[in-house]
């Protein structure tokens, strides 16, 4: 348990339309230890997202337990939420949820603008976070100036500038070329090798190769859950693809 | 997260859409707009009034025939030839409290000399005018109580008219024309200049009532009759001596209504005030229904505003945004609106009262509480109208905002 970053039991989500009762989750029960890089894979409807928004405790499962570093998640209010969305979690999307009107640098400092950190030392954080995503010469850009692959890495940036408790990223490779996904991939292992716990959707089964486990859904429910005996290194894989021209 | 920095994004949405925040504020400007300029130009008016009723002196009465009530706001005239030559004879004999009384008599005509001519209004006066108003002649004299009792054909001239007919000439000892009247001009007024309603105080003839009602008029009756009291001190005494002996003299039953009324110089400045407190009442309320209007457009647009964001602020619950936070960035903007529309409008209507002082010779008072309390009122309403729609953004759902297009 102390080594247990998420802990789920009996995780159940019902969306109600009114005549029908979507069942989204029915009664997952998973733990993910610090250190983990994990892959939630699974076919369209399956749940992952549902499970991932959950996790990232931006919607509220119908019935269960969720421990988010032995506290318990699922009682607290709206304000407290906020602030473990703030400080415990870094979410990543497929569609990057930048503000398009600020530079990227601006973007990776908004958490802090909510967990009142001062302005210099929300500045030097956002540089920090952004020159070890490989961003640091692009700080003044706009979204609308970067590349799919560059968005994104602003967007990791922005989801671990607080230092989080998890990563959670929902495909965050889906709207990425193959290339441009294997880099995302290599910066995923490098923090994974630096200590950090995440979690991470894909459809791909190449993608999932990246993770040290592997989880399965299936209308809902947790199918199959097993340890990657052979993760692919990404950083050599990136060294073997033909050199694609030079973005960063 | 701080004040600052949500005022800074408050300020930047407001920055982002130039035309639009201006068109929202645009009810809020034109409320304050017109209370800053109403009160400005009403202010000025009723300071004006008390400028010119101060002149008159502060025990001088007024005493005018018909009935004048003065109740709330409300004034009716009853005209009525109640006054005579003789009333105002004995109240100058048997009321101790007045010492000088003057009565006064009008009639509009053209004065002639030679082959010039100037339209002016013949004031009719007794020989206490001089005292009574303090303003004396400059040249020549006025005229006498001899004159005024023998309705001699003898005039004042202010100094406007003896410019008019005379040029540089010395008017005293000639001969104008009221009327077909040949009068003898016996002196010219010392120069007045115009009051503060831009009014030539010069541009008037004054002869004895006398002769103005026998000669000109033909009336028997007077239109004014100014009575000074002994001192300030004993306004009520002389007024209630008056209305006494009127009352005697016009055979009223007691409990009937009289016939002529009496008003001091602060009885006419408190009904100016009660005008003017009536007028700004009606025209508050009228801009109090703009800048409520102004209101409804801020809540509008901000409804607007929260809609079109939605996604964003998903964005901001998703990284640690609390509700509150919202609110305030929200709110923040519906302030930052309603107020620089508030202070666009009192720019505005400083801007207009200052170019109606200049060009319509009207003085104008910008009264700094009233200013205050429409920008402050503005923010007020910015406020209310703006919490709504920051209400409603601050209780969003992070994952349902952040699923919106
Ligand atoms: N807001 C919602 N209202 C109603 N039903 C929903 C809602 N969100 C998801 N669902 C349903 O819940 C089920 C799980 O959806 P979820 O988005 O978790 O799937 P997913 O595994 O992420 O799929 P994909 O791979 O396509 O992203 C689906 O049947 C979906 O239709
Ligand atoms: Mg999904």
């Amino acid at each position: 348990m102390s080594n247990d970053v998420v802990r789920v039991e009996e995780l159940r989500k019902v969306y109600d339309l009114g005549e029908v009762q979507v069942e989204a989750l029915c009664g997952v029960t998973l733990s993910i230890r610090r250190g983990e890089f994990v892959a939630v894979m699974g076919a369209s409807g399956s749940g992952k997202s549902t499970f991932m928004n959950i996790l990232g405790c931006l919607d509220r499962p119908t019935s269960g337990r969720y421990l988010l570093e032995a506290k318990d998640v699922s009682t607290m209010a709206r304000d407290e939420l906020a602030s473990i969305r703030n400080t415990r979690i870094g979410f990543v999307f497929q569609g990057f949820n930048l503000l398009h009107r600020m530079s990227a640098v601006q973007n990776v400092e908004l958490p802090m603008l909510y967990g009142d950190v001062p302005k210099t030392e929300r500045r030097k954080r956002a540089v920090e976070s952004l020159t070890a995503v490989g961003l640091g010469e692009r700080q003044g850009h706009h979204p609308n100036q970067l590349s799919g692959g560059q968005q994104q890495r602003v967007a990791i940036a922005r989801a671990l500038v607080n230092r989080p408790a998890i990563l959670l990223a929902d495909e965050p490779t889906g709207n990425l070329d193959s290339r441009t996904s294997v880099e995302i991939l290599e910066l995923f292992q490098r923090l994974h090798r630096d200590g950090a716990t995440i979690v991470m959707v894909t459809h791909e089964p190449d993608i999932a190769e990246y993770c040290s486990r592997q989880i399965h859904f299936r209308d809902g429910e947790l199918v199959d859950d097993r340890l990657n005996p052979h993760v692919r290194d990404a950083a050599a894989d990136l060294a073997a693809m033909p050199p694609a021209h030079r973005r960063a | 997260m701080r004040l600052a920095e949500s005022l800074e994004i408050a300020l930047e949405a407001v920055a982002r859409h130039r035309l639009r925040s201006f068109l929202t504020a645009l009810g809020i400007i034109i409320g304050v707009f017109s209370v800053i300029t109403i009160v400005a130009v009403g202010a000025g008016a009723q300071h004006m009034m008390q400028e010119s009723f101060k002149s008159f002196g502060t025990n001088v009465l007024w005493l005018l025939p018909g009935s004048h009530v003065l109740g709330g706001a409300r004034i009716s005239i009853t005209m009525s030839n109640s006054l005579t030559p003789e009333d105002a004879e004995a109240i100058a004999k048997e009321c101790p409290d007045v010492i000088y009384v003057s009565p006064a008599a009008f009639t509009g005509s053209p004065v002639v000399h030679g082959n010039q001519n100037w339209s002016t209004v013949v004031n009719g006066v007794g020989q206490t005018f001089p005292v009574v108003r303090s303003w004396y002649p400059a040249q020549g004299a006025f005229f006498t109580e001899a004159e005024v009792t023998m309705a001699a054909k003898v005039c004042v001239l202010g100094r406007t008219v003896a410019t008019k007919l005379f040029g540089r000439d010395d008017p005293v000892g000639r001969t104008v024309r009221l009327k077909k009247v040949p009068f003898r001009v016996i002196g010219v007024m010392a120069a007045k200049g115009q009051t503060g309603w831009g009014q030539d105080q010069d541009d008037i003839v004054l002869a004895p009532y006398t002769t103005v009602m026998k000669k000109l008029s033909g009336q028997t009756h007077l239109a004014a009759v100014s009575c000074t009291a002994v001192s300030a001190s004993r306004m009520k005494q002389a007024s209630e001596q008056i209305t006494a002996l009127l009352r005697r003299r016009h055979r009223i039953q007691p409990g009937a209504e009289q016939d002529f009324s009496i008003l001091s110089a602060k009885d006419v400045l408190a009904m100016v005030d009660k005008i003017y407190d009536t007028l700004i009442l009606f025209l508050g309320s009228v801009a109090s229904i703009a800048l409520l209007v102004g209101g409804i457009g801020i809540m509008n647009i901000m409804l607007v505003s929260v809609t079109e964001r939605i996604r964003e602020i998903g964005i901001r619950l998703a990284v640690g945004a609390r509700g509150r936070d919202i609110l305030l960035q929200f709110l923040l903007e519906a302030l930052l609106l309603s107020v620089s529309g508030g202070l666009l409008g009192l720019l505005a209507g400083v801007g207009i009262a200052q170019a109606i002082a200049s060009t319509l010779n009207w003085p104008i008072l910008i009264d700094p509480g009233s200013s205050a309390i429409a920008v402050l009122f503005a923010a007020g309403v910015g406020l209310a109208f703006g919490f709504l729609p920051a209400w409603r953004a601050s209780r969003l759902d992070p994952i349902q905002a952040l699923r919106s297009e």
